[in-house]
């Protein structure tokens, strides 16, 4: 597949502080790419940087076969749509989509086309002669998104464009970008801080933190194969179950307190003896038994019962350690009861409690 | 209606403390300018009295041609004093937002002469367009003898003068309220406008002027009622003069019938009409600021 997009040992310095170092990142044309991660993490920089709103200390970025480092923003083939909508308030919609081309003196029938094709994609139709002020947030976002249509780029870039709206709107304009994905199958990076968005949308993500992506995968590699004890403990609501243990028997089991557990089954590398690891396993990787299976089961006892609706939490202690269950709502339990928690190890995760990196 | 009598002791203690400021504004300020207009219809000389005359205190104020020039000279100050404030404040204003080293500095600087008054302003002017200590005796000491630049004593000129010291002082404060506004833009819209490709003179012009609409109507009206209400400029740089009356103002016309000539109907109906032209500029404000909701 050819590069839609490619960065290459891209950095960023804000006088001493260093913001991006030594970048690399290749999107395939048509890919839906999640930038996600913390706040301060560098995710709304590096989408600044491609669309050359930030000037970069060192690097190349190149579009579409294209160097465009040291290119105008609309130069480059992008179009952006901004987390406050950045709509121009005193013009209309159509105002809105058609300015850049305006200013660009495209002909007036090609911009009508263009904002027609616009309209009818993203159902704004009969919001084209209202103004952003009219509009409710869901309709604003729309139209920033029609903005970056009208240009008929081959690259949109999204600054969070969700964060502003209510849970409900957000599903559904995910939904409704999923689908203009599927419809115009355009290069897109995502900026985002919400896991369901990235977990949803992608087609990659990537986790970044402190200025360096920590893991580039798809959602299902990056949600059950993390690679570092950050991306694992930053995906997944609740968060992953965090264990303390010690590999022993040549990494053929570890022992969690006072409990042998096998590790027959564990999708990994080498694991040899470490006295120091963490075992990493998500809330609906374990299973509830009522009695033990020696070598398999960890004791445990229920503190409290989470319904929520679908399923249920249970949370509970184990070896001194707060746990948590995901289990289907007819298996709930009262609390003070003694179970017996089946870890899934295949999809389990063994990190190094020193390095932090996966096993 | 039981609610009416609760409703009126709600937050009593809040409403004890602003009744002072309730009594001095409705008795100093709204009592006064009452007075003020209904004494304008009298023919009170030294002391008020209340012997109506009718419009004549107008006839003869719209027949005085010394009004007629402070009239004129405060329109073209006004229209002057406005555009330039204006533009030069949101020019500068412009070119501090540019991310520029020192902005504290520069803002203070520019700022500066909004903390004198206006006598001071006038004086330091006077001082500087005096052609015996000014710039014209500064630039004939180095050589160009023939330099002649008197403003001050030159009817044709006086008001450009004013308007100098005028803008000195207020240019700096305008730049102030605009600055605020710029900075209240939403950055994304800077960047939206970058990936459209609008060059950055036309987004200022097209989308950040027409966002920064409500502090354009807070300067004009801060600025306009500056200008009508000149006074002390005028005082301390020319005292109304060259000959006489080139440089009044209507400030100084109600001065000089209320407490000089001793006319104070004459003063009454004078400052009747500064305050109508205040309510001109006041009104429309208000009805734009408060009362158009769709504007948002």
């Amino acid at each position: 597949m050819t590069q839609s997009i490619s960065v290459k040992d891209l950095t960023l310095n804000f006088g001493a502080v260093s913001v991006l170092q030594k970048m690399n990142l290749d999107v395939a044309e048509g890919e839906f790419i999640v930038l996600l991660g913390p706040s301060g993490c560098g995710k709304s920089t590096l989408l600044n940087c491609l669309a050359g709103l930030l000037d970069i200390t060192d690097g190349q970025i190149w579009i579409k076969g294209k160097n465009v480092t040291w290119a105008e923003p609309s130069e480059r083939g992008i179009g952006m749509v901004f987390q406050s909508y950045a709509l121009y308030p005193q013009m209309t919609v159509r105002g809105n989509l058609s300015f850049g081309l305006k200013n660009a003196r495209m002909p007036a029938a090609e911009i009508e086309k263009r904002v027609a094709r616009a309209a009818e994609i993203l159902q704004i139709g009969p919001l084209l002669d209202r103004k952003p002020g009219a509009l409710s947030g869901g309709q604003r976002q729309r139209v920033a998104i029609g903005r970056a249509l009208v240009r008929d780029v081959d690259v949109f870039l999204f600054d969070e464009p969700l964060s502003n709206l209510d849970a409900k709107l957000r599903s559904e304009l995910r939904v409704e970008i999923k689908r203009l994905h599927e419809r115009l199958k355009n290069t897109m990076v995502y900026v985002t801080h919400d896991q369901i968005e990235a977990l949803t949308l992608a087609d990659r993500i990537a986790v970044m933190k402190g200025g360096v992506i920590q893991q580039l995968a798809d959602p299902q590699t990056i949600y059950n194969r993390p690679t570092n004890l950050f991306v694992a403990g930053f995906i997944g609501s609740p968060a992953m179950n965090m264990l303390p243990v010690k590999t022993i028997d040549n990494g053929r089991a570890f022992q969690f307190g006072s409990t042998r557990i096998d590790l027959a089954g564990y999708d990994g590398g080498a694991v040899l003896e470490r006295d120091n690891a963490i075992l990493g396993v998500r809330p609906e990787h374990i299973t509830i038994r009522t009695e033990a299976v020696p070598g398999r089961t960890i004791p445990a006892e229920v503190e409290i019962d989470e319904h929520l609706g679908a399923d249920s939490l249970l949370w509970l202690k184990a070896e001194g350690r707060e746990m948590c269950v995901r289990i289907p709502v007819e298996g709930r339990l009262p609390s003070g009861s003694q179970v017996h928690l089946m870890l899934d190890m295949p999809k389990a995760s063994l990190f190094d409690a020193k390095t932090e990196q996966r096993i | 209606m039981s609610g009416q009598p609760k409703r009126l002791l709600r937050n009593l203690n809040a409403k004890i403390a602003a009744l002072p400021m309730i009594l001095t504004t409705l008795v100093v300020f709204v009592g006064g300018t009452v007075w003020t207009v209904v004494y304008s219809f009298t023919d009170s000389k030294l002391l008020p009295r209340l012997r109506w005359v009718g419009l004549d205190q107008y006839e003869r104020l719209w027949s005085n041609s010394r009004w007629l020039i402070s009239i004129e000279n405060l329109l073209f100050y006004g229209v002057m004093s406005l555009v330039f404030t204006i533009g030069m404040g949101f020019l500068l204003a412009v070119l501090m937002d540019q991310k520029i080293r020192f902005e504290d500095t520069f803002r203070t600087i520019m700022l500066y002469p909004f903390a004198l008054s206006f006598i001071v302003t006038g004086l330091v002017w006077q001082w500087i367009l005096n052609p015996q200590f000014g710039v014209q005796e500064i630039v004939r000491s180095w050589g160009w003898e023939s330099f002649n630049f008197d403003p001050l004593n030159n009817p044709d000129t006086v008001l450009y003068g004013l308007l100098i010291a005028g803008l000195w002082q207020g240019t700096g404060f305008v730049m102030c309220l605009m600055l605020a506004g710029l900075r209240g833009i939403d950055e994304d819209i800077w960047k939206a406008a970058r990936v459209d490709g609008i060059p950055t003179w036309k987004t200022y012009l097209v989308v950040i002027v027409p966002m920064m609409r409500p502090v354009f109507i807070t300067t004009l009206v801060i600025v306009a009622a500056g200008i009508i209400r000149l006074y002390d400029l005028v005082v301390a740089q020319t005292s109304g003069g060259p000959g006489g009356n080139a440089s009044q103002v209507p400030a100084m016309y109600v001065y000089d019938y209320m407490f000089q000539a001793q006319n104070l109907g004459q003063g009454f109906a004078a400052s009747t009409m500064m305050l109508v032209s205040v309510l001109i500029v006041l009104i429309p404000w208000a009805y734009l600021e408060f009362g158009g909701k769709r504007n948002g």
